[in-house]
């Protein structure tokens, strides 16, 4: 180790402090500016993490199942009860939609038209919440050999979730409908009326640049619109309520409090990205093949 | 040479290390531990970090056991793990690191409730400073109702903070 005088020593020790603190102004300045670097380093760090998280989520997903488990027991003869009606009106809209189902595939065969393509999807465990009050994402857990893309669409069981952000070599970041940086083409199902979904951070987004004048009312079911070519037409998003102030906001069908396991689509669009992913061509792979 | 002075075994001086990296590991853990999918389901980002009570805390009794280089790298952590705009939490946490430095031997020897004023005080004036140098970063004014709901839960949960901290500190010294 190298010898150094008292005083020299008390000098750097008194000089760490503002070096640090000037470096953190330079690391806001390369983050603002090279945006490659930062999701790099955070891919990285993601990368090294998630393993752990993977481990350390386990108990807690154990517990929630044992509470739910514990609350079904107890309420097991009103849910039989509930569930006997629920499931006597779904065969009811059972046999309307095969009927339909019928009805449409015999108006395509009339009109030639072709079938829409029924998308591939993966499943991948929610690992860490790394939601903070000033960003909305989750950190998925993908094991080493995945095949998630940046771009791809997540889904819980009820609704849109959000966009796979970032992805690394077994793990990939969500970033959530509720972030603030977070923006998505969407359509009043009853009105056709097209609208943008803006985050906010808070737990419903809203609605922005409606096209129509008709304004949607509380209750209406929101869907994504394949507008930009980011999204499949249809998929569920929530319903339409008005918050504070007269705003619309959408009240998500997606649980993000309780996010356990994601359902990733390909729908194999390459429209819009995120803003702070500007759109360049796919990088090669980062590990080099041997010869 | 140091004369007279036993050369430390390999043993003693993991020991030694251990125990210097006591504070930032356990700082390291709890930051970690605060992105678990959590087991109340509640709003997510709600869980204010550690790192601002632990900062304080072991700047205060133990400056020598929370380095800045430490404190930087805390800072790192935890904004790439929340994808925030790099560079926020580790000026904020330096720069509380840096005051409590210097308030330090007047407030060393204050009771729990005048250090936790000050606590509330510094972290007050340090969100504030994160919202507004975020709102800059993304060009957009940011509500401000969840950070100051941020706010109230780092200042409300610093006693219990504490308290940990406490425990681990009269361990430390025990030793």
């Amino acid at each position: 180790m190298i010898r150094l005088s008292v005083p020299l020593r008390q000098a750097i020790a008194r000089l760490v402090l503002p070096l640090l603190i000037a470096a953190s102004f330079g690391l806001m300045l390369l983050g603002k500016a090279d945006t490659v670097i930062a999701e790099r380093a955070r891919t990285a760090l993601a990368d090294l993490i998630v393993p752990v998280y993977d481990v350390l989520s386990r108990p807690i997903g154990a517990v929630h199942d044992a509470v739910d488990a514990i609350r079904g027991l107890v309420a097991l003869h009103t849910e039989n009860a509930r569930l006997r009606e629920e499931n006597a009106r779904l065969r009811r809209w059972h046999d309307v939609a095969m009927a339909l189902e019928a009805e449409n595939l015999a108006l395509r065969a009339v009109l030639n038209a072709p079938a829409e393509p029924t998308p591939g999807f993966l499943t991948a465990r929610v690992v860490a919440d790394t939601g903070t009050v000033y960003a909305r994402s989750v950190l998925l857990s993908t094991g080493p050999r995945h095949q998630v893309r940046k771009g791809q669409v997540a889904l819980d069981q009820n609704g849109l979730v959000g966009r796979v952000s970032e992805v690394g070599t077994r793990s990939a970041r969500i970033l959530l409908v509720t972030d603030i940086n977070s923006r998505i083409p969407v359509e009043i199902e009853r009105t056709r009326a097209r609208a943008i979904l803006a985050g906010t951070n808070g737990p419903a987004p809203r609605l922005q640049h409606m096209t129509d004048q008709q304004p949607p009312v509380p209750g209406d079911r929101v869907v994504t619109s394949a507008q930009a070519g980011a999204f499949p037409a249809g998929l569920p998003v929530g319903t339409v309520r008005a918050g504070q102030g007269g705003v619309l906001e959408v009240e998500l069908a997606a649980d993000l409090n309780r996010l356990a396991f994601v359902r990733l689509h390909d729908f194999g669009l390459t429209g819009i990205l995120p803003p702070e992913q500007v759109a360049r061509p796919e990088a090669p792979p980062r590990r080099r093949q041997s010869p | 040479m140091a004369v007279g002075l036993p050369r430390q075994t390999l043993a003693q001086r993991l020991d030694a290390i251990a125990r210097d990296s006591a504070p930032a590991a356990l700082t390291l853990v709890l930051v970690l531990l605060s992105c678990l999918p959590s087991l109340v389901p509640g709003q997510p980002g709600l869980i204010p970090s550690a790192a601002p009570a632990a900062v304080f805390f072991w700047t205060l009794y133990r400056p020598k056991l929370m380095a800045p280089v430490a404190v930087f790298a805390l800072g790192l952590l935890s904004d790439l793990l929340s994808g925030a705009p790099l560079g926020v939490n580790t000026l904020l946490l330096l720069l509380l690191h840096g005051a409590v430095l210097t308030q330090r031997r007047v407030l060393v020897r204050q009771s729990f409730l005048i250090v936790w004023i000050a606590f509330t005080l510094l972290a007050t004036a340090l969100l504030t400073l994160g919202w507004l140098l975020r709102a800059l970063l993304a060009f957009t004014l940011l509500p401000p109702l969840p950070a100051l709901v941020e706010l109230g839960l780092v200042v409300a949960l610093y006693p219990a903070f504490s308290w940990m901290f406490v425990r681990v500190e009269r361990s430390l010294a025990a030793t």
